[in-house]
């Protein structure tokens, strides 16, 4: 042993150290995963009923949208940043998809050509609404917070207007349909399941073992040092807000066919659901670290909740948001205990 | 004696240039025993502490410094130091200070960037603890390391970095924390007078009213020193008090210190500058590394004994022997370089394989000159020519390509290493897309730093440990791994020594010759400038955002360095760098 080694740490602390933050380390990342299985052990216990199929493909179909939306919120998150638009955003690509098709079918296209020029439509205006917060954040040097309230009460008060004050309704021709991207299944899973399976692979992916997703974390750690690491630190900011306008769109593709409308109550609170799930899931909301995993693990423990308060008699339904209240403290304890040194 | 200290000491390791050693403090004192707060940071029997530190030379610890003082009739001081030692983790940066000041008396404290002014300063103001060693006021022992206490005793130090609110207004802001009140409600008639009352002793004509943000610089300093005498005041501490005034405004400044000192207030007075020392000073406080090298009346040292006494050294044997660059075709030239407010008209060639010191005070834009030349800050105005050709790089990462620089940053913890981040995941970050540009592959990234763990001798225990808890020698291993991955042929070192142990200090010195011998250009720029003395072949002094002085060969000398500097030598005429 060299000299400069022993300056690092005093020699009684050394051991010790190191297997507490292996136990931290540990608990942030088995935490959420932990969570969710008591939850089931719960459920189970409750309602026998409760890991039957349909109940399970029903929990996971009703977590795609939270939980396509909140792999693009890690990104944002990672980068040290937050977007409250999502939930504003996903009604105005609703509204915009509806407007669209329905057009389209009335001018005479076949109906397919129409519902698949929608789709497009809503997946490029999430792309550019995401490219508009990232710019306004980045080059308006506006703290992404605002940026988003803005842009959040802008897209809301746009459906409003589009919608007249009232609901778009999807014709029932298209609606026939688009239908089948919500409620079909293949291979007895349901679209918006393999859609959410590909999304949060592809997300864990670029997150954990790409370049980009390295720098995310690189920038949401230090802004600094990854300036100083040749990083361009706006262009990764702005590309994390694209993926989740990108994310916001594909969740609405999945969300239109299922009730054929959309209003200004559509998408409401989705952003504070998808922040919940990213932040249970253990990413820490100042950014730098994160993993698209335990978002998705978060989305699930979300939804969850509300089935199982549903499926059973002992807390009243009404409490459900008490409950994911609750469940957010415990997992912002959790991190902090597995921080503190 | 009423305190006792006990200093044990156990050489543990024999290094050849550094020896680690493990001391065992056993501080106790009948007096301080039943206060244990004194010791908050002690280990649990509260009369213990165990701390590693890391020393230059043998025995220098309790070695008593060597100091020249006139025990003569003088008055009594005021504020004293007594044996004041103080460490940053393993680093020690105060070896027993005794020093005194006395009322009525402005005493200069100088030093070299680092040789521990400002620490000495914080520890006499109450802002720091000291590790051993006490404070007396008025001849007695006083409890360190309380700010409130020293600020009730009079005892105000005014920092270098200001310290007022910048969106409160000048009347908030001099009576913070200090505001008179009528039951729940704030005097504001009383305030204001007391307030205008203030600003004219040190003769400021500005609104009260006016928030801290609008004012100028110079102004602020100002309403700084009044809201230090707007209460009581004995010891007034100015941490280098001009660095951003203008001549006229430091004229003011000194008037209002003249007349303090003839109030009776004693002056303590820190700076860089010899012409403001020599000329407002009685006595002067020369620190180097740490320790007190003499206190003396002022007059009866010239200028060029200050400024040897306050670079003389002899860790000579740190560097390896200075070869002449075999080369002489140009690596870069620049040409009329502008940074607005940071860099004016620096214009100066960089030879292949020559090691080129940048000396100057910090401000005085060196770092900001060379993050112009690699993109990493904004240039105004003026080229940069590689080959003879000119090269434009708006962003690091361009210049990187177009010039194969590299910048190895001051600020570790700021911008070099990102402090959560493991070793590994930090080395590979600076061109990570070598690894891959769509996916890591993590086998190819990991036997990378293998090799550079064995390159460059870091010492890792687990690779998942995140780069916070290795020593500040190791971090700044990892940085250069990171930094030199990339096969530069251009690197320009910003600091690389700073608070790290003498040990790896001298492996750095030797890896940078190693760079320079390979052919490639290296720039060292230091605020030591035993380092810019010890491996350089050409230094540019600047001084004030400009190139004052090109030193090469046996010009290369520290007192020489230091008068262009300070401003003591007017810049050279013609330059030809």
């Amino acid at each position: 042993m060299k000299s400069a080694e022993l300056a690092e740490t005093p020699v009684a602390q050394r051991g010790s150290r190191l297997r507490l933050k292996g136990v931290g380390q540990w608990a942030r990342n088995a935490g959420p995963l932990a969570a969710l299985i008591l939850l089931m052990i719960l459920g189970m216990m409750l309602n026998p009923s409760f890991l039957s199929w349909n109940n399970i493909s029903n929990v996971l179909t009703r977590s795609a949208f939270t939980g396509i939306i909140s792999v693009g919120g890690t990104f944002v998150i990672v980068t040290g940043q937050i977007d409250l638009s999502v939930g504003a955003m996903a009604a105005f690509i609703a509204s915009l998809m509806i407007i669209v098709m329905n057009q389209f079918a009335d001018a005479g296209w076949s109906l397919p050509v129409a519902v698949a020029v929608g789709m497009l439509i809503g997946l490029l205006v999430g792309l550019l609404s995401g490219l508009v917060n990232g710019l306004l954040a980045t080059l308006g040097k506006i703290d992404s917070f605002i940026v988003t309230l803005g842009t959040m009460g802008i897209f809301r008060s746009l459906v409003t207007f589009v919608a007249n004050g009232g609901t778009l309704t999807l014709n029932s021709n298209i609606r026939e349909v688009y239908r089948p991207v919500f409620y079909e299944s293949w291979l007895n899973i349901p679209i918006p399941v393999w859609v959410l399976g590909v999304v949060v692979i592809a997300g864990a992916i670029v997150l954990a073992k790409t370049p980009f997703g390295r720098y995310c974390r690189a920038v949401g750690s230090n802004a600094e040092v990854a300036h100083y690491s040749a990083i361009h630190v706006n262009r990764i900011r702005v590309i994390a807000f694209i993926l989740q306008g990108f994310c916001v769109g594909l969740a609405t593709l999945l969300y239109v066919p299922r009730l054929g409308s959309a209003s200004s109550s559509t998408g409401l609170l989705w952003e504070l659901e998808a922040i919940t799930a990213v932040v249970v899931g253990g990413t820490a909301l100042r950014g730098g670290s994160g993993r698209v995993s335990g978002s998705i693990i978060g989305a699930l423990i979300l939804t969850l909740i509300g089935n199982i308060l549903n499926l059973t008699n002992i807390i009243s339904v009404y409490l459900n948001g008490a409950v994911q209240g609750v469940i957010i403290l415990g997992a912002a304890l959790l991190q902090r205990n597995s921080r503190t040194r | 004696m009423s305190k006792l200290h006990w200093a044990l000491q156990a050489t543990l390791l024999d290094g050849r240039d550094a020896r680690p050693t493990l001391i065992l403090e056993l501080v106790g004192s009948s007096r301080y025993w039943s206060k244990r707060s004194r010791y908050p940071r002690a280990s649990g029997l509260g009369l213990f502490r165990v701390a590693t530190h890391f020393m230059p030379t043998d025995q220098e610890y309790l070695r008593p410094t060597q100091q020249r003082q006139e025990t003569s009739n003088r008055p009594a001081s005021i504020l004293a130091t007594r044996n004041i030692t103080h460490a940053f983790g393993p680093v020690t940066v105060l070896y027993s200070i005794n020093s005194d000041f006395v009322p009525g008396e402005v005493h200069a404290v100088v030093g070299e960037n680092g040789a521990g002014k400002s620490t000495l300063m914080k520890i006499c103001s109450g802002i720091l603890r000291p590790s051993l060693g006490e404070v007396h006021y008025a001849g007695k022992p006083v409890e360190t390391g309380n700010l409130r206490k020293m600020e009730n005793l009079g005892i105000r130090l005014i920092h270098q970095e200001l310290n007022l609110a910048d969106d409160l207004t000048v009347l908030e802001n001099l009576f913070l924390g200090a505001e008179t009140v009528w039951g729940p409600f704030l005097e504001e008639k009383k305030m204001r007078a007391e307030g205008r009352a203030v600003l004219e002793r040190v003769g400021l004509d500005i609104s009260l009213n006016k928030p801290v943000r609008d004012l100028r610089v110079s102004e602020k300093q100002l309403v700084e020193i009044a809201k230090a005498i707007s209460q009581r005041v004995t010891v007034l501490i100015l941490d280098e008090p001009t660095a951003t005034l203008t001549s006229q405004e430091t004229e003011r400044l000194f008037q209002i210190i003249d007349s303090f000192a003839k109030a009776g207030v004693a002056i303590v007075y820190v700076s860089h500058r010899l012409e403001e020392v020599k000329r407002l000073s009685h006595r002067i406080t020369i620190l180097r590394d740490g320790r007190l090298v003499t206190t003396q009346k002022t007059a009866d040292l010239s200028p060029n004994e200050i400024v040897r006494l306050m670079v003389g050294r002899s860790l000579h044997d740190l560097f390896p022997a200075k070869i002449p660059p075999t080369e002489t075709t140009n690596a870069l030239e620049i040409r009329d370089l502008n940074v607005p407010g940071l860099v004016s008209g620096a214009s100066f060639k960089l030879k292949k394989g020559e090691i080129l010191g940048f000396a100057g005070l910090i401000g005085a834009g060196r770092t900001e000159l060379w993050e112009a030349v690699l993109g990493l800050r904004h240039a105004s105005r003026g080229k940069i020519l590689r080959d003879g050709k000119e090269v434009r790089a708006n962003s690091y990462s361009q210049a990187m390509q177009r010039l194969n620089a590299v910048y190895l940053s001051e600020d570790r913890k700021g911008k070099g290493l990102v402090v959560s981040f493991d070793a590994q995941t930090n080395y590979s970050l600076l061109g990570l897309k070598r690894f891959g540009s769509w996916l890591v592959d993590e086998r190819k990234e990991r036997n990378a730093f293998r090799q550079a763990v064995e390159q460059f001798q870091i010492k890792v225990s687990e690779r998942s440990m995140p780069i916070s808890r290795l020593s500040g020698g190791n971090q700044q291993k990892v940085l250069l791994a990171k930094v030199l991955a990339l096969d530069p042929e251009i690197i320009v070192f910003d600091e690389p020594t700073r608070g790290i142990d003498v040990g790896t200090k001298a492996q750095i010195y030797h890896l940078i010759a190693k760079m320079a011998a390979e052919g490639r250009a290296c720039v060292l720029i230091s605020s030591e400038l035993l380092e810019i003395v010890g491996l350089c072949h050409r230094v540019i002094v600047m001084r004030s955002q400009q190139i004052v002085a090109g030193l090469e060969g046996p010009a290369i000398t520290e007192d020489e360095i230091m008068l262009y500097a300070t401003g003591v030598k007017s810049p050279q005429p013609t330059l030809a760098l």
